[in-house]
């Protein structure tokens, strides 16, 4: 069990948890936060310190709520860090697109990146101006950052994905990294295809064990797990992913429409 | 060159390692991703009449000698899953087993006959599952009349071969093994997990949301090769041995104690989704070394005098 340290408001439902734990984990990789006698979920891990680690949840969700509500003092369980993580390579300047919480595990790669000497312009995109987190703490790791939201009450008016599209026209890129919600990582895996820019995208994926044993985290039609060979992966493979922008299964396996 | 094939009820395997029913096989996809790292076979996750949800998770629960797991036999209902079985059937470099169960015997039965229209090469009929006690009562593999019953039951209802799975918790697995043996089982697979739990020190409270759960890796190794070792005492079937096969020399030692091949399930944890070609290429090293020219010539060896 791990202690919770602080708990910070990072915008309107969407908190950051601190754990008192030394964690060894590279960006994009996650970890399985218990809460006994409710249930399991991952948690990409969003902010890095020396004896403790920080996780962004939006509250949705029965879990989740409870999570936020958490006071300092409290414990979870925490097992991992688990999966694959974003590889910079020897890039020199690559693009980074958050939507909405998805921008936790981009602002660590951030950090390292910009620790490499490697350029960042970051996009982040949101719903609505009280939806936006990570404001300050982006500007102050790469001294740029771009907003949207899709009603226009901060930054650019529109989608994270257009205002990326701009960007990839005026700017030679190495590479591209995102995370946040499927239709934005699909969209953006096509552009960077079509365009030819490598990119690198994290999938979400219904978990249970995250041990690669249960096998609810496979993907069509390679049968690959989002929890093993993901949830980072490169869009070329997330391109011979059949289901990728389309399904993904809810709990019992059933596969679902994806809309988001 | 040693010959590592192998075959049950006239399938034939081109190695003795099976991917275990419950572990990755989700998807038809997911079975084509085993038999693609060398699975000699694939078993599906365990197919029922209805959608099922499963338990929250915890669903496995790590200890020193393997998991614990209680996920709940999740899956989408018979008539979801039936493209799934046709599209491993169609895509599977390696032979596909439909595994089955129901909450009544009639239950096994309807999905029998369903999921036979998919035409899986094999059925192994899920008898023993012990994490699902609150929905359905103690597994029929723990009574004899009850598990020949749903025997009966499944071959009225398909002319595919069916693979009985059992339970190694009961007083006298040879009685168990008779009694779906004379009820017309085509093979026997043993075992199933075995009842077990992992308590959170710290908290006090079980690790998994089902609290109970089903033992499985290293830690049940010995149980399985006795089980195994007490069928074929009892019955003339093919036998399927399961439980901690991690290396090859595990896969040797169900077979020497009676198996005509060998299911992998955590083992996946410790070597990677490529044990399946680990262990194939180890029965190969042992044979080699040992001076035998065939896996079918290992079959049993241990009950010779």
């Amino acid at each position: 069990m791990a202690k919770i340290t602080k708990v910070i408001n990072e915008a309107e439902g969407i908190k950051s948890v601190f754990l008192e734990k030394r964690i060894d984990a590279k960006p994009g990789q996650f970890v399985m936060v218990w809460i006994p006698r409710m249930d399991e979920k991952p948690f990409a891990i969003g902010y890095m310190e020396n004896d403790s680690f920080g996780l962004t949840v939006a509250a949705v969700g029965p879990f989740s709520n409870k999570f936020c509500s958490m006071q300092p003092g409290d414990a979870v369980g925490i097992r991992g860090p688990y999966g694959t993580s974003y590889n910079l390579g020897n890039c020199k300047k690559v693009v980074m697109v958050g939507g909405g919480y998805g921008s936790a595990s981009l602002a660590l790669l951030a950090q390292d990146a910009r620790k490499k000497g490697i350029d960042v312009i970051f996009i982040a995109g949101s719903r609505t101006k009280t939806r936006v987190i990570y404001e300050d703490r982006i500007k102050k790791i790469t001294g740029k950052l771009i907003i949207t939201t899709d009603d226009g009450s901060y930054g650019i008016k529109g989608r994270v994905t257009d205002a990326f599209e701009d960007i990839l026209k005026k700017e030679k890129i190495n590479k591209v990294f995102a995370c946040g919600p499927e239709m934005m990582l699909k969209k953006v895996a096509d552009i960077c295809t079509a365009k030819k820019v490598d990119c690198e995208i994290s999938i979400e994926r219904w978990l249970k064990c995250a041990y690669g044993l249960c096998g609810h985290c496979c993907m069509d039609p390679l049968g690959i797990r989002a929890c093993i060979e993901g949830p980072v992966i490169n869009a070329k493979l997330a391109e011979q992913l059949t289901e990728f922008g389309n399904y993904h299964r809810v709990k019992s396996s059933r596969k679902e429409k994806i809309h988001v | 060159m040693v010959d590592i094939s192998t075959s049950i009820c006239n399938v034939r395997l081109t190695n003795p390692t099976i991917l275990a029913s419950g572990i990755v096989g989700v998807s038809g996809s997911a079975l084509v991703f085993a038999a693609r790292n060398g699975a000699g076979a694939v078993v599906s996750k365990s197919i029922g009449p209805r959608e099922r949800e499963g338990h929250n998770n915890p669903v496995l629960a790590e200890f020193e000698g393997g998991f614990v797991n209680a996920v709940g036999l999740p899956n989408s209902g018979v008539e979801n899953t039936m493209d799934e079985i046709r599209f491993a059937v169609r895509n599977s470099p390696s032979p596909v087993i439909a595994s089955i169960f129901g909450g009544t015997k009639e239950e096994f039965g309807i999905v029998a006959e369903r999921i036979s229209a998919a035409a899986p090469p094999l059925i192994e009929v899920n008898l023993s599952c012990p994490n699902t006690t609150t929905d359905f009562g103690l597994p029929f593999a723990l009574c004899a009349p009850d598990a020949a019953k749903i025997i009966e039951i499944v071959k009225n209802n398909t002319k595919i071969p069916i693979i009985a799975k059992l339970a190694p918790n009961v007083p006298d697995i040879k009685e168990i093994a008779k009694a779906v043996a004379e009820a017309g089982c085509d093979a026997i697979s043993a075992i199933n997990t075995t009842p077990g739990m992992v308590i959170d020190v710290e908290t006090a409270k079980p690790v998994l949301h089902n609290k109970e759960g089903g033992v499985s890796g290293p830690a049940i190794k010995p149980v399985a090769v006795k089980c195994v070792y007490d069928i074929y005492e009892a019955v003339d079937v093919p036998i399927i041995g399961i439980g901690g096969v991690t290396y090859g020399k595990d896969a040797i030692e169900m077979v020497m104690a009676g198996a005509c091949a060998a299911q992998i399930g955590t083992g996946i944890y410790y070597r990677g989704i490529e044990i399946f070609k680990k262990v194939s290429r180890e029965v190969e090293e042992f044979l080699l070394q040992h001076g035998y020219s065939k896996l079918k010539d290992v079959i049993g060896i241990a009950h010779k005098e």
